[in-house]
């Protein structure tokens, strides 16, 4: 038999059909909703006269544009909240599953799935919303898609779409004391440019990657999108079963046995080839953060602004154009530098590891005066369990005060904006103009980066702290 | 959606050189928030063409006369980050059915073709090519002939060919789109669910 990758696996176990020189018809295991994306998938459906082939298999949430306190009264922005209503009323007619606002289900979608067991090994997941790839850390393939394919997803249960090559990233090794998944990620982006991935789905592997726990893989597999891939993977190992064991969505008793044993088939056999193979060292990845406008402007937090001597032309244009938003100079020292706000959250770092890791840091500290911090948790659950582990006292003691769920100042589409000019150090996972408000400037960083900032004020290295204990 | 058959166009194009053009500068998620898809081209790289004030910056392309046409040229690395179909029905709206690049972002590029934007990638040599064409002389015609898969700088005579999706291109000729195809498809996809 040919040997397989976990990606080609999955994948042609969910081809419903090849179309001559086309496209794949994709069969789609789970599909996720949101409010920003859905409401002209709705609309074009209704046009067609079409019916959710399977309303079951979609499950919704609002989260892009939901307001992150006081989220027991009604939304302010018209706007915003006419989406929010249009998308509880559209799960209404179509009998899809609705977690509102407020309710024990709601947060960011990505949060939701996982927690809920939704997310499983060896599914195809889909959802209209590019970091849709933060359930591959499960072992599924799981994409980001536009809104006309949330409509085929709604109508057909399916997707057309070209098969992509495949890359494997391997970091092997132990990671340094104040190293973190998302440093990883923002590593790996670093070397290989955010087109690097650019028609790829990525496997990760290696010896670092296992000893990640499912937060920490999520994370990894979250940014895999912003080295340009499809998606990222991991194959599922015991820390992926232990996860799922015992969730509300997750296989029971004889079921579970029968899950398990399939899942635990679910890797790369040995002699399967990728069109494209990459190998880093966990020990040379050091805690990161960007200077720039895009995720692959990352360097160690030790190291100065990269000079731009090597480029020529319109590369050379374009990084000095992002420098020059920055409002950094080339070999400036990233350490020490001011800054304004500083944002935990997002469906790259809001899950309940990163709030112990970020409280566990500040815990005996104070946030600095000059820095306004959001800590915003990634759903009602890691809400809950925030104050049932007692953290939500420690950020309190320390001048720090949580939020409600939601996107937040990821994309600032509600009112959690950064105003223009000021930095923000922020644990979410794109760093492009405008993207936390107009005129803002985002560094992109772990939780524990984020809080080193968060109490000194200036661009630290959390390992100074970490050092002490 | 149905929008309008693609088969060949000649117009001269508007510049953008600047690389890795992602989808929140292509349309700011603070646009993002119609239920309805309509007016988005006026929002088109809104923090680029406007200030604060909302007036146009002078110097942005789309804001300068001497630019028009229906194809835009980007740099390498066009439309990275957010899956947002946004960006493309802004583009589709203000009015462009051609956007030119040397690289694409995967889930933009299927974006594109799902609402009848033509995406060409061209070398990164003749995209020089093109962006030097149009800086001597604003005016210059350009042909996109899509049956032939051929787009051609008309004052030169110099042309590049672009590789397509089979399928992609009988949608796009034909005004097509996949959900129609997938709901037709409801025996068969019936069959598969029902597989062990």
């Amino acid at each position: 038999m040919e040997a397989k990758t976990l990606f080609d696996e999955i994948w042609d176990s969910h081809v419903v059909k090849e179309v001559e020189g086309g496209p794949s018809v994709l069969y789609i295991d789970q599909h996720l909703i949101h409010e920003v994306t859905s409401p002209v998938a709705f609309l074009g459906m209704e046009k067609r006269g079409a019916k959710v082939l399977r309303p079951e298999k979609t499950v919704a949430t609002p989260d892009h544009n939901v307001p992150t306190i006081d989220q027991h009264l009604s939304i302010k922005d018209e706007l915003s909240r006419n989406q929010v209503e249009m998308l509880k009323r559209n799960c209404a007619k179509h009998g899809i599953v609705y977690h509102g606002l407020g309710s024990e289900g709601h947060g960011v979608v990505h949060i939701i799935g996982p927690e809920m067991g939704l997310t499983k090994p060896g599914m195809t997941i889909v959802c209209g919303d590019s970091h849709t790839s933060t359930h591959g850390a499960f072992g599924a393939i799981a994409f980001g898609i536009g809104t006309s394919e949330v409509e085929m997803v709604l109508a057909s249960q399916c997707i057309m779409q070209p098969k992509p090559k495949k890359m494997m990233i391997s970091v092997n090794g132990k990671l340094s004391k104040g190293v973190t998944a998302k440093d990883i990620a923002l590593y790996v982006i670093a070397q290989i440019t955010t087109s690097g991935g650019t028609g790829y789905f990525v496997e990760f592997a290696g010896s670092a990657i296992e000893s990640l726990s499912m937060e920490g893989r999520m994370t990894l597999c979250n940014m895999s999108i912003e080295c340009g891939a499809r998606g990222g993977m991991i194959a599922p190992d015991q820390t992926t079963f232990d996860y799922v064991k015992g969730r509300q969505f997750a296989p029971k008793d004889e079921e579970w046995e029968k899950a398990l044993a399939y899942w635990k088939t679910l890797k790369t056999d040995v002699g399967a080839v990728f069109d494209k193979v990459y190998e880093f060292d966990a020990a040379n990845i050091e805690p990161m953060i960007t200077f720039g406008t895009n995720p692959g402007m990352g360097i160690g937090i030790s190291k100065n602004v990269p000079n731009s001597d090597k480029l020529t032309g319109s590369d050379k244009l374009t990084y000095e154009k992002s420098l020059k938003y920055m409002g950094y100079a080339e070999d400036d020292r990233m350490v020490g530098k001011k800054i304004d706000y500083v944002f935990v959250g997002s469906c790259t770092n809001g899950r309940i590891e990163d709030f112990r890791a970020f409280a566990q840091f500040v815990k005996g500290k104070k946030k600095a005066d000059n820095v306004t911090a959001w800590i915003v948790p990634g759903s009602r659950a890691v809400e809950k369990q925030i104050i049932a582990e007692g953290l939500v006292e420690i950020l309190n003691e320390a001048g720090f005060e949580l939020r409600q769920p939601g996107c937040s100042a990821c994309l600032a589409m509600n009112d959690d904006k950064i105003p223009e000019g000021k930095y923000s150090v922020s644990t979410s996972n794109r760093n492009f103009e405008g993207r936390q408000g107009p005129g803002a400037r985002t560094l992109l960083a772990s939780p524990l980066t984020a809080a080193a900032a968060a109490v000194t004020g200036k661009i630290t290295d959390p390992r100074e702290f970490l050092m002490e204990s | 959606m149905a929008y309008d058959k693609f088969t060949t166009l000649t117009s001269p194009a508007v510049p953008l050189p600047i690389e890795n053009i992602d989808t929140d500068q292509i349309i700011p998620a603070r646009f993002l928030k119609a239920v309805e898809r309509k007016g988005f081209g006026d929002n088109l790289f809104r923090d680029w063409r406007y200030d604060k004030r909302n007036q146009p910056i002078a110097d942005f392309p789309l804001n300068q006369a001497k630019y028009s046409g229906q194809i835009l040229v980007g740099g390498k690395n066009f439309g990275s980050g957010s899956s947002r179909e946004h960006a493309a029905w802004a583009i589709y709206d203000y009015g462009f059915r051609v956007v030119v690049s040397s690289f694409f972002a995967d889930i933009f590029q299927g974006n594109a073709l799902n609402n009848g934007i033509l995406p060409v990638v061209v070398s990164p040599g003749f995209l020089e090519k093109i962006f030097a064409a149009i800086e001597a002389d604003q005016g210059a015609q350009f042909e996109v002939d899509l049956q032939n898969q051929k787009f051609t700088i008309l004052k030169s005579g110099e042309s590049e060919g672009f590789s397509i999706n089979p399928y992609k291109k009988h949608c796009l000729t034909n005004g097509l789109d996949d959900i129609d195809y997938l709901i037709s498809m409801k025996e068969e996809i019936a069959e598969f669910e029902s597989l062990p």
